[in-house]
């Protein structure tokens, strides 16, 4: 069986009274890069939620190279080659850089020599190479982005899922990080990316998906779905200020 | 009863947010100092609790103060640990200064009963279950119409909303626990005509507490009286048709199949994770 | 280098000094080890891996009634029976934990759960004449039989203790440095972040649960054969779920030498307080529950953490 990528269809997640998601439809082939934007609110973490098996769908499917990932506990959907970094980074901040990484690295490697071995490779890669020895809880912000992006990396996924990596970054780092993901897609991952640098992931995506009150508004090309009457709407109606930077 | 024990054990983890394995310990001293009081001064024990309620709530404020206070941005487990210690500390202290044997309050009416229908009431109790609901009533008007009431509820709902409106947030944690160790002595010293007093007393009603607590729901008070009233109702139950103290594994039972099924309790909202 | 040779020194004269000591010196030995121990059981589960039992007195007393048992009424050698004890006590542990783990049992409520399992076989065993209620089990004590795990003097007893302690220890040890010691790791800084890694904590999390009940297990027989009484309160009671937790803390929870390093500071402090103030039950508890609180304000992460902290900041401990 070929690898299909990631097939979102129909997705909903409803809390209580409320709906995060409404009949949402995805799709990420191999090779891509898929940019989820939106204003703030609009249900895309929770996306990333639900295809990372942390929350339950109410309704939908998701398939990933063809099994279904509904049901499925985030661990094991991490060994089907599916991995997620957090908004909020989550660093094992007692362990060191290498350490964190390892891991992630145990998701595939057969014993302790290999996984290291492993994640030696992915910190050099990621460019924490000088910090390798550092425990996480000492390390500054852009560093602990990047130590999301190797621990997900180390797990070997063949989609990973990006959620605002670039928040909280100054225009230096942005560049560093838009290299990196470059260089990490140039490694045959495919990517979705959640991020408000409009910038960063108009140049990055191959295609934009635009979220807004849980439902998919747009879905195309950057440039199409950056000048769509829709989309600049939702922008400019929730938060007052212009779509592209 | 457990009821009372419960909603001041409610409070403290509402505010605190940590489950205070002293409150046992803080009991049993209740208890004791009934114990006492009555002994030396020929003290009534109901009459007491003007005496206990206040000077537990400054040994309340004043633990709360010296080692939990301190130590607040510690982990949860760590914080869990702490009140822990206090608990042996008390306890054993207790066992070195009065030993271990068991003391009783005998008071005019300790025998006391009545008939009710075919039920047997007895007085002691009675006034105790009356005293708690009372004293709950009481606590819970405090809450809702007073300052420092209000600022407890606050803190509980949301911490930092509260301290962004001004509230002494130290302060009041001190307050919180001191209110909750007050509650428990005095519970204490409302059971003292009818059970027995001994150092270990604190550790049984501890894991009533807790039971209670978690069936009510972390934090809500009025969640600790009606799952005090359950577990009561629960236990007198075990007793009607288990031997000896079997009937502590009907509670405890429940205690688990609540705390599996609904961690939140009966009536309390998720807290997130 | 030199911390490696002190080691070798103090192993060497632990191993070569009991037989000169005298008797008194020799018993409270034989707690230190037995306590580092239990500390070193608990703290797989509750130093590695984060979880907090309060309760880990069931699986000690699971494994002395077995054992005691099967040996009472079949002749069963404690040696076996101690195994028996343990699969138990690790079937009861899957069990305790899969309840707790798979609804999500977190830190308190975990401990309080565990807490209460261990009060309900306590209440069982006061109530269930056959393992003879409250007033417990008496192990025939028939003088020298070695195959029995009896022994005529205190000596034998010691070198078992000693066996075990360094058996947990280097279990520990290995453990650390495998998968499973970075899985236990990862779930207790951030068991979301684990699982997003690819770390099954339920799995994880039971494989620590069942190590650390069968092993302290073990340490219920050895407690039977060694004081030839049980009963449910000095089994199934909360002095020895914190007799294993309080060890561990002060050590250091979730280093390998932690548990041993705290009972060698807390147990002599106990012993020292029953003799001096003879008479005085509860005086050594008292001080443990300062000693709790005063470590953890000060020395949070126990005292290897503190020895490990000095040194790092280039301060010679």
């Amino acid at each position: 069986m070929t690898a299909t990528g990631l097939e979102v269809r129909g997705l909903t997640k409803r809390f209580g009274g409320l709906v995060a998601v409404s009949r949402f439809n995805l799709t990420v082939a191999p090779g891509e890069i898929v940019g989820l934007i939106g204003p703030n609110g609009a249900g895309k973490t929770t996306v990333f939620h639900l295809v990372a098996g942390f929350y339950p769908p109410t309704e939908g499917s998701i398939i990933f190279e063809g099994t279904s990932l509904v049901g499925l506990k985030p661990h094991a959907i991490c060994r089907l080659g599916l991995a997620r970094t957090f908004q909020l980074v989550q660093p094992f901040a007692g362990l060191t850089t290498l350490e964190n990484v390892m891991v992630g690295a145990f998701n595939r490697a057969p014993d302790v020599a290999e996984a290291r071995r492993r994640a030696a490779e992915i910190v050099e890669f990621v460019g924490l190479g000088p910090r390798r020895d550092v425990p996480a809880r000492h390390l500054t912000l852009p560093d602990r982005k990047r130590l999301e992006v190797a621990r997900g990396l180390a797990t070997e996924p063949r989609l990973l899922l990006l959620d605002e990596v670039m928040s909280g970054l100054n225009p230096t780092e942005i560049e560093a990080i838009i290299g990196l993901i470059r260089r990490i897609h140039a490694r045959g991952v495919s990517l979705l990316i959640i991020e408000h640098v409009m910038r960063a992931i108009l140049a990055l995506s191959h295609r934009l998906v635009v979220l807004h009150h849980g439902e998919k508004i747009a879905d195309g090309p950057p440039a199409s779905v950056a000048r769509d009457p829709v989309v600049i709407e939702a922008y400019l109606g929730e938060s007052g200020e212009a779509a592209a930077r | 009863m457990y009821g009372l024990v419960a909603s001041g054990l409610s409070l403290i983890f509402g505010v605190l947010r940590i489950i205070n394995f002293a409150h046992g310990a803080v009991m049993m001293l209740g208890m004791y100092t009934s114990y006492w009081l009555f002994v030396l001064l020929g003290l009534d024990p109901y009459l007491s609790i003007v005496i206990t309620g206040p000077l537990f709530f400054a040994i309340g404020l004043l633990i709360q103060r010296v080692v939990i206070e301190p130590n607040r941005h510690a982990a949860e487990h760590n914080q869990l640990l702490l009140t822990l210690g206090v608990a042996l500390f008390f306890e054993n202290l207790a066992l070195v200064l009065w030993q271990g044997d068991f003391r009783t309050v005998r008071t005019s009416y300790s025998g006391a009963s009545f008939l009710v229908a075919d039920v047997l009431v007895e007085v002691p109790r009675l006034v105790a279950a009356a005293g708690a609901v009372l004293i709950a009533l009481g606590l819970w008007g405090f809450l809702r119409t007073t300052d420092v009431g209000k600022a407890i509820r606050a803190l509980s709902e949301e911490p930092e909303g509260a301290r962004l409106v001004g509230v002494n947030v130290s302060r009041i944690r001190g307050v919180a626990f001191g209110i909750g160790s007050a509650c428990v002595a005095v519970a204490g010293a409302l059971v003292t005509p009818f059970f027995y007093i001994a150092p270990d007393v604190g550790e049984s009603f501890n894991i009533m507490a807790f039971v209670v607590v978690v069936l009510g729901g972390m934090g809500n008070f009025f969640g600790a009286l009606a799952g005090g009233f359950i577990v009561g109702l629960a236990e007198s139950l075990g007793a009607a048709f288990l031997p000896g103290s079997l009937k502590q594994l009907v509670v405890f039972g429940l205690f688990v199949i609540v705390l599996l099924l609904r961690p939140e309790g009966l009536f309390g909202t998720r807290r997130g994770r | 280098m030199v911390a490696r040779l002190a080691l070798l020194l103090v192993a060497a004269a632990l191993v070569a000094l009991p037989p000169l000591l005298p008797k008194y010196a020799l018993e409270v030995l034989i707690s230190i080890m037995f306590f580092g121990y239990l500390g070193a059981c608990w703290n797989i589960l509750g130093g590695y891996g984060g979880q907090f039992s309060f309760g880990h007195a069931a699986f000690f007393g699971l494994g002395a009634y077995t054992s005691t048992l099967l040996f009472l009424h079949w002749g069963i050698t404690p040696w076996l029976g101690m195994l028996a004890g343990g699969v138990l006590a690790a079937a009861f542990g899957l069990f305790a934990g899969y309840l707790s783990f798979r609804y999500g049992l977190r830190g308190p409520y975990f401990s309080l759960v565990t807490l209460a399992f261990a009060e309900m076989l306590r209440v069982v065993a006061v109530n269930w004449k056959a393992v003879g209620s409250s007033l417990g089990l008496v192990v025939p004590n028939r003088g020298s039989a070695p195959a029995l795990f009896l022994f005529a003097e205190k000596l034998p007893y010691y070198y078992v203790i000693f066996t075990m302690v360094v058996g947990a220890l280097l279990i520990t040890r290995a453990m650390e440095r495998a998968r499973m010691g970075y899985a236990l790791a990862a779930i207790r800084e951030n068991e979301d972040a684990a699982e997003a890694a690819g770390v099954d904590a339920l799995s994880t999390k039971l494989a620590a649960m069942a190590l650390s009940s069968f092993l302290t297990a073990l340490g219920g027989t050895f407690y039977a054969q060694y004081f030839a009484y049980i009963d449910p309160s000095l089994t199934f009671g909360t002095a020895i779920s914190i007799g294993g937790l309080l060890p561990a803390i002060v050590g250091g929870a979730g280093t390998v030498a932690g548990p041993l390093l705290g009972s060698f500071v807390l147990t002599p402090i106990s012993e020292l307080t029953r003799a001096v103030l003879r008479g005085r039950a509860g005086a050594d508890i008292m001080l443990y529950g300062l000693v709790l609180i005063l470590v953890i304000s000060f020395l949070p992460n126990g005292l290897v953490g503190w020895i490990r902290g000095r040194r790092a900041a280039g301060v010679r401990a």
